[in-house]
């Protein structure tokens, strides 16, 4: 229950904190929005109305993991800036406790995203959103956020050690729409790239919010995108425990 | 000669800095990574939508990605200094502002140059892009004509950085636009009106055409009006920044608002 409370004041906190931030509210909600917008033009000159209403829900998802990313691969450095980093570490608490809540944070942010970037399809390009299952539309949308958040504290765990995790995540944003058949089907990509595609939650998510507006199957994929999302949070778990050890051990977790 | 030395010798001052804080860590993911996926990016959707040919998307998404250091490096030269806290010192100086700030554009245009090609030579590895080899020394002259005129858009952000107080978000947004634009992915024709009239007065867009048509086959004399233009929409830009880095520049020194942070 304890751990609850911290998990949910924690993602509270920081979700106020980054709704207010220039680079975390504004950019992150417009910056999707730039791309979406040139696949619309590409999507409603190929005619396919189909088509174009699937790159709206892709460009969606795209929002969601480009809030996360870089700012995932940001976040413990911006706490060694800040000077907080050992305090926190030094926290009776699991540090995942403490890391956890602000990768969630920045993956709720994709709600701005989802929002703004439906409205803008429907408004400017005309995308008529139907949704034949909306219920399972509003089981899918969660899942792939807390996935997504799951995926970006894996994501800052790994980059406990990296000064410039916030390029790897910024580099990790295209692979990641691409790689997930957020706007181009996975079976145009390479066969190689597949197994790649099938290890990253997005691509379940998005999976399900299309079965769920096309009126498919999309349990199946929201507990892949879930069971997924559990097997970052533990493997950041992990990883977190072995970079942090290693950290008081050789005493670097300044990384001055 | 003192003009000169600033020139030279601070543009190689400012490129060993550039170079000091754009270590491999940051160069390699931000500047080589991002701009290969993104051009991969669009090849697909275009394969996808059964749009244009491989080689209409290498061309634009990597002359696109030189302003990708263009307008950031260029907005960073105030806001770094000022982050830095050396703004006021800079300023200060007797130096005339005409060369210190162009020799600071220099290294910036190599750069960009360096990215835009990276991206071409990735487009010709991975994808079906092709272009005959009497069109490659024509293709370099309109990367760097293009990476001067987005330097020039660059400066006006860096004299805006003397106003506001993070560039780095401004300069987000105009990459943004010039990719909607500039028919970087979807031909001017097909854009609406407004948008492809605008257009011609932002840089990208006659280098993009220009290096479409070079890699088609024309000769460089029959783009020479494209690349004309590119180079004086660049010029207008450089002006329009050196203008409004001398007003604002005597607006913060009048209301004390140099170091604002």
């Amino acid at each position: 229950m304890r751990s609850l409370r911290l998990l949910g004041y924690g993602w509270a906190h920081h979700f106020k904190i980054m709704s207010r931030d220039p680079f975390n509210g504004f950019l992150a909600v417009t910056w999707p929005l730039f791309f979406a917008t040139v696949a619309f033009f590409m999507f409603r000159t190929s005619g396919d109305a189909q088509a174009l209403f699937i790159a709206s829900l892709g460009a969606t998802v795209m929002g969601m993991w480009s809030v996360t990313s870089t700012s995932a691969g940001a976040a413990m450095q911006r706490e060694r800036w800040h000077g907080t980093l050992e305090l926190l570490v030094a926290t009776p608490v699991h540090f995942s406790l403490i890391l956890l809540p602000i990768t969630l944070a920045m993956s709720t942010i994709g709600l701005y995203c989802l929002v703004s970037t439906l409205l803008w399809g429907r408004f400017l390009f005309g995308i008529d959103l139907q949704i034949e299952h909306p219920l399972l539309f509003f089981v899918a949308v969660p899942a792939t956020i807390v996935s997504i958040g799951l995926l970006g504290f894996l994501l800052a765990v790994t980059c406990v050690r990296y000064r410039t995790g916030w390029a790897l995540g910024n580099a990790l944003e295209f692979p990641v729409w691409l790689v997930c058949g957020l706007l181009v089907p996975i079976t145009l990509l390479p066969d190689w790239v597949r197994p790649i595609s099938w290890a990253l939650a997005p691509t379940w998510g998005m999976n399900a919010m299309r079965e769920s507006a096309t009126g498919g199957s999309v349990l199946p994929d929201v507990a892949a995108c879930l069971a997924l999302g559990l097997g970052y949070g533990l493997a950041g778990v992990l990883v977190l425990e072995t970079v942090l050890r290693s950290a008081r051990a050789r005493a670097t977790l300044s990384l001055t | 000669m003192t003009s000169l030395r600033i020139f030279f010798v601070g543009g190689l001052t400012s490129y060993r800095a550039l170079f000091g804080w754009l270590t491999p860590w940051i160069f390699i993911p931000t500047l080589l990574v991002v701009p290969v996926f993104q051009i991969l990016l669009f090849a697909y959707i275009g394969r996808a939508a059964n749009l244009e040919s491989d080689g209409f998307y290498v061309i634009g998404n990597s002359l696109q990605s030189a302003a990708l250091p263009c307008v950031f490096a260029m907005g960073h030269t105030i806001s770094g200094e000022r982050y830095q806290q050396t703004l006021g010192f800079i300023l200060t100086t007797p130096a005339p502002r005409l060369p210190l700030f162009l020799g600071r554009a220099l290294p910036v245009v190599a750069n960009g140059v360096f990215v835009s090609a990276f991206g071409f030579a990735c487009g010709v590895l991975l994808l079906d892009f092709d272009p005959p080899l009497s069109s490659l020394a024509p293709l370099l002259l309109v990367i760097v004509v293009t990476a001067v005129s987005c330097t020039g858009l660059g400066l006006l952000n860096g004299a805006v950085g003397l106003r506001i107080r993070d560039t780095s978000i401004l300069s987000n947004v105009i990459l943004g636009l010039l990719l909607i634009f500039c028919g970087v992915n979807v031909p001017l024709d097909e854009l609406p009106g407004w948008i492809s009239t605008t257009a011609q007065g932002l840089p990208l867009t006659h280098g993009i055409e220009a290096a479409r048509e070079v890699a088609g086959g024309a000769s460089l004399a029959s783009v020479r009006g494209l690349v004309a233009m590119e180079l004086a929409v660049g010029a207008a830009y450089l002006v329009a920044g050196l203008l409004l880095l001398r007003y604002f520049e005597e607006q913060s020194r009048r209301q004390a608002t140099l170091e604002r942070t």
